[in-house]
């Protein structure tokens, strides 16, 4: 019997030797292994075996199986490696061929800087706003501590309906609207359109947008309005921007001042973007008038707090080195695009 | 506002620093300095050279060779220049030198020009004698140089001497933003004031002591305010035996650094007392003035009067003037007349030195069409006890600089004056605003330098009357913050109760569109918000159209910019024009902007502003495309339910047969469509441009965020297919209706999967083919059930007219 089974085996060995396609391997299973195959005659002739010998023979007619079934395994393992491999090489492709790209389109660059100031601002603490464009005199001046003949409404350039409704000039009107609601503290952000009547130009457009900024509170002062915006400067431009506070006069804040930051572009050296100056004008800031509180019946004594106002487009054509306002409404896809 | 370092350092002796020290310490005081330039830039080694001799050139006719002593030496110089003798003192550069600007006067080039030893046709020149203009200036601001030609010294110097020291040009020009509360510092003396509290040195002004003959005002002149509401001091002075001259050079080079040509003596001192105290003054010929006597009153409507530059000037009963006894001779604040015009053979001179009241002189400057220096300085409201200062401070001048006697006396017409304005002094509360903590007596220190004092024995501060931006608490803070220096101040976060940040759900809405649409392909675009009144036209609204009850901007840029939009159209077919004509391909855009709708005409109310989500393409895909845009954003928002299209939309500027109303839950939320071929043409655009319009505000109360997870379905699918031959005014909207209706809850979806008009087809129908899937959630379906809904399905298209094919 033991010489019968290696010779089974050595057989089926060399079979799977001399094969050299998956078919012929298969063929091997059937004849050696399948349900009519060589070594299941040899377990089917067990009954023939004395009793006390079968499980002996048994064994052994299991570890023939096991063995051919090892290297027939490793033959078929082989040869489908093989042919993967063969078929692999046949897909090969150029992988420097255009790639099939899904358009998208691209946001307005002044909307992406709007966006991340909007995310500096809500990350603080504050609340986005809106206000009406089209606005009363008393919100966009009168209760900004700009009385009826004050220079600052010259100076301003305002679009007019009539005589009481005008273009805002400035989103700071929608502090008053939320000054009015009279719930404190207060802290908001309040982005939109503003108008004044600039021709257009490379720099000017009658119509922009700014950001106005509005806290109060107990105890705010101004060395928090110097953090707040030391820190959005270096948010907006970079780690190691530098904030210079300068005086300055706005009707509705007092003190009141203009932030400079240090030009991105040089670091402060001084170059064309800064002028040579080495620092850049960004926006106009200060501690909210007490007569614009007192005006919305907040007690000036109680409380305190700081607004500022930043114009947008001035943020945007910084970041993106945009040299011409025109493009921003031009629409042109190809200056779209690169944004 | 402009004017030289060396007249600031007149009234601060011991300011010592660098111009660029003084601009940085400036700016941060609060004195804006926009920049500063040195008036000896470009020039170098430039001395004062005296013509020994001249002889001819011998080979050119223009030309003459000079030996001009400069002091260490005498060098021979070849010039051009047709207006030098012997003995002349003449300004040279040498060799190696620079000088400022070409002899034309034209633009100065920005690193000068190198002056070097070189041969003029053949013989040797060492340098060069400068005109006024080589020098970077004009004969405006030195109207004793020569019109073409070298200048010539006409004052004591001596060959060898620094040139440019001479001609008073060691000095810096500095350029002043000053902001327009701070009226005090439209003056040397304002500006002079905060440079000492800045540098902490002493503030000097000018003593003024006036010498007077023995005659008296009143004999001369008398006054009187008819209108003190518009004037609320008028100061008369007058001095006699006017000699008119030059002034002197101090005073020219002064007034010319400040960008004020010098005239004569008496126009320049006017005008210099005007610099230095911000007070403006006007000089009368007494001889003009009938009766000798001056009126302040206002005009009548319809008045005319010729100012002193000759034009005719239309008045109002708002403007004030100044009269004699029977005639107007002055525009009060803006401008004197023609016919009291000082003149060389002037006598006897009148001063002015008078308070107007600011808006009404910026109103009447405005409506006249004329703003001077002095309406200028008029217009920010001065204060009236500057206006006694300056006079004198004139009357001063004019007798130590031998121009004319001063009458003794002075007529002061004056309203009382306002009190001083006294503010608390709290320290305390300073440090709470700004967050320091600077003493009390470095607060009181700050203050003194700016002639802010407390009161004795009370703990007020009292305001001077110059500062008439110091009006309380705040104001005082300022003061402090400034001179303890902003950058000094710490920097800190806000404290106190936290507040939740956030954005607020319109604009989530508005973040998720800008989000589909970008996705869908579209860039994000941004129109104006005025338009002209001609869009309507080009985008054919009926006459009668409610959208053209714009509202309309009384003062626009133009009529371009002149009415408020009512519809986003016309700014999206703008940008798609621009990209057409600039031959871009395939351009998608959208827009997040308002339109502004009336309530009623004239405005008496805010109107509507609805921002409106606009869609624009042209070049690649459809108007099933921009269907699919507008269906993509509508799903992504959470309006689960399926749109309805109405063809009847009746938008004029769309294609009669490709528009529709969008419809969600039988509310109109917007429209698209192909635009129509006219306005296309309108807007230069030579392709199909389809357009959608969202209306948002009908939007956003129908959009949610919340989710619910439905479960995944767990029971297999049953797909029928349907086949139909349908008329061909037959919706494929409306046969989706009726199969949705009628399929019941286990209609999971329907897709068409087939159109078809043309040669199989009957006249007057199209093919149409749906795939149907049903499912159960709970359980499997059997046929039968699927079966029944399928015949529901196919007797109501049949009730349509419908034929279903096998």
């Amino acid at each position: 019997m033991k010489e019968k089974l290696e010779k089974i085996k050595t057989e089926a060995l060399q079979k799977i030797q001399e094969c050299n396609a998956l078919e012929g391997l298969n063929e091997v299973r059937v004849n050696y292994l399948g349900k009519k195959g060589e070594l299941t005659a040899v377990l089917k002739g067990l009954k023939d075996v004395a009793a006390e010998e079968r499980p002996k023979v048994g064994q052994m007619v299991n570890e023939t199986r096991e063995a051919i079934e090892e290297v027939l395994n490793s033959a078929i393992q082989k040869l489908e490696k093989a042919a993967l491999e063969e078929k692999m090489k046949a897909e090969v492709i150029d992988v420097t061929l255009p790639s099939n790209k899904i358009r998208m389109g691209h946001r307005h660059p002044n909307f992406i800087a709007l966006e991340e100031v909007e995310r500096i601002f809500v990350g603080l603490g504050y609340e986005v706003v809106e206000g009406p464009e089209i606005e009363r005199d008393y919100y966009n001046f009168e209760a900004l501590n700009i009385p009826a003949d004050h220079p600052a409404k010259d100076e301003q350039d305002t679009f007019y309906i009539n005589g009481d409704i005008l273009l805002r000039t400035q989103t700071s009107s929608v502090q008053v609207h939320e000054l009015e609601k009279g719930k404190l503290p207060i802290r908001i952000l309040a982005p939109g359109r503003v108008f004044r009547a600039d021709e257009v130009d490379a720099t000017h457009s009658p119509s922009f947008h700014q950001f106005e900024g509005l806290v109060v509170d107990k105890n705010i002062t101004f060395s928090d309005l110097k953090g707040t915006l030391d820190q959005f400067a270096k948010e907006i431009f970079g780690e190691d921007t530098k904030c210079k506070f300068r005086p300055h006069h706005f009707p509705f804040t007092e003190p009141s001042a203009e932030m400079d930051v240090s030009c991105f572009k040089c670091g402060g050296k001084g170059c064309r973007f800064c002028k040579g100056s080495g620092w850049i004008e960004i926006l106009g800031c200060g501690m909210v008038h007490p007569h614009v509180l007192e005006m919305s019946d907040i007690d000036p004594k109680v409380y305190t707090g700081f607004a500022f106002g930043v114009g947008l487009e001035r943020i945007s054509l910084l970041k993106y080195e945009i040299d011409d306002m025109r493009l921003l409404y031009e629409n042109d896809d190809r200056f779209l695009k690169q944004f | 506002m402009n004017s030289a370092l060396s007249w600031i350092k007149a009234y601060v002796p011991e300011l010592e620093c660098t111009d660029q020290e003084y601009c940085d310490a400036m700016t941060l005081s609060g004195t804006k300095v926009e920049g500063f330039e040195r008036l000896d830039k470009n020039l170098d080694k430039i001395v004062v050279g005296q013509i020994n001799s001249i002889e001819r050139h011998p080979d050119a006719d223009k030309l003459i060779i000079c030996q001009v002593n400069v002091g260490s030496e005498v060098v021979q110089i070849v010039t051009g220049a047709p207006n030098v003798q012997v003995g002349d003192l003449v300004p040279v550069v040498l060799d190696g030198g620079k000088v400022a600007g070409g002899h034309d006067g034209g633009a100065l080039p920005e690193n000068g020009i190198a002056i070097k030893a070189d041969k003029l046709r053949g013989i040797d020149s060492y340098g060069m004698m400068c005109s006024i203009e080589e020098l970077g200036s004009d004969r405006n601001m030195y109207p004793e140089a020569p019109e073409n030609g070298i200048y010539i010294f006409h004052k004591e110097v001596k060959p060898g001497d620094d040139a440019i020291e001479a001609l008073g040009l060691r000095d810096t020009v500095f350029e002043y933003e000053i902001t327009s509360n701070r009226v005090d510092c439209y003056s040397i003396l304002g500006i002079a004031r905060e440079a000492a509290a800045t540098f902490q040195k002493l503030f000097v002004p000018p003593v003024v002591t006036v010498k007077e003959n023995a005659e008296k005002v009143e004999d001369y002149i008398s006054v009187k305010v008819e209108d003190p509401d518009l004037c609320s001091r008028y100061c008369a002075r007058v001095c006699t035996n006017i000699k008119i001259g030059p002034s002197p050079e101090w005073m020219q080079r002064r007034l010319a650094a400040s960008g004020i040509r010098p005239i004569n003596n008496l126009v320049d001192i006017t005008n210099y007392v005007m610099e230095e105290y911000g007070q403006p003054m006007h000089a009368f010929d007494l001889d003009t003035i009938k009766g000798h006597q001056i009126i302040v009153r206002r005009a009548k409507d319809g008045d005319e009067f010729m100012t002193l530059d000759g034009q005719m000037r239309k008045l109002d009963s708002e403007v004030l003037m100044i009269c004699d006894a029977e005639k107007e001779i002055g525009i009060a604040g803006i401008m004197g007349g023609e016919n009291s015009k000082i003149t060389d053979q002037v006598k006897t001179v009148v001063f002015e030195s008078a308070t107007f009241k600011g808006v009404n002189i910026r109103k009447s400057a405005k409506r006249i069409g004329l703003r001077t220096d002095a309406s200028g300085k008029f217009e920010k409201g001065l204060d009236p006890a500057n206006a006694r200062a300056a006079i004198d401070r004139a009357c001063q001048l004019m007798q130590e600089l031998g121009c004319g006697e001063v009458v003794s006396g002075t007529v002061d017409v004056c309203e009382p004056l306002k009190e001083a304005v006294k503010i608390p002094f709290e320290p305390e509360r300073i440090n709470a605003l700004l967050g320091t903590d600077v003493s009390a007596e470095e607060m009181l220190e700050i203050f003194e330098k700016l002639e802010i004092l407390k009161e004795e024995g009370t703990n007020l501060l009292v305001m001077p009357s110059f500062r008439q931006d110091l009006l309380g608490f705040a104001d005082i803070a300022e003061e402090v913050a400034r001179f303890y220096g902003y950058d000094k101040i710490p920097v800190t976060l806000p404290q106190g109760s936290a507040t939740a940040g956030k954005l607020p759900y319109k604009l989530l809405i508005e973040e998720k569109a800008r989000d589909i649409a970008e996705y869908c392909g579209f860039s994000q675009g941004m129109c104006y918000s005025f338009e002209s009144p001609k869009v309507f036209d080009k985008l054919l609204l009926d006459a009668d159209d409610p959208l053209r009850d714009a509202i309309v901007i009384s003062n626009p840029l133009g009529e371009d910019f002149s009415v408020m939009r009512t519809i986003s159209l016309n700014g999206m077919l703008t940008s798609l024009s621009t990209n057409f004509n600039r031959r871009n391909k395939d351009v998608r855009l959208y827009e997040l902007g308002n339109v502004y709708r009336p309530h009623a005409l004239p405005l008496t109310e805010l109107p509507d502003e609805r921002m409106q989500l606009t869609f624009g393409m042209y070049g690649e895909g459809d108007f099933y495309t921009m269907k699919g845009a507008v269906e993509e954003f509508v799903e992504e928002v959470g309006m689960k339910k399926a749109l309805q299209y109405d063809p009847k939309a009746g938008k004029n500027y769309l294609h009669p047969g490709r528009q529709a109303n969008i419809i969600y839950n039988d509310t109109v939320i917007g429209h698209l469509g192909e635009v129509h071929p006219m306005v296309c043409t309108n807007y230069s655009i030579k392709t199909k441009v389809y357009v959608a319009v969202l209306d948002l505000p009908s939007i956003v109360p129908m959009t949610s965020f919340d989710r619910k997870y439905a479960g995944i379905a767990k029971y297999p699918a049953v797909t029928r297919d349907i086949s139909m031959v349908v008329p061909k005014e037959i919706l494929a909207g409306d046969i989706e209706k009726t199969i949705r209706q009628r399929g019941g809850k286990i209609l999971e979806s329907l897709s068409l999967f087939d159109i078809y008009e043309g040669d199989q087809i009957k006249a007057g129908y199209k093919s149409i083919a749906y795939s149907l899937v049903f499912r159960d959630m709970t359980k499997t379906l059997d046929d039968n059930e699927v079966n029944a809904a399928m015949k529901k399905i196919l007797n109501g298209l049949e009730s349509m007219n419908i034929e279903l094919r096998a």
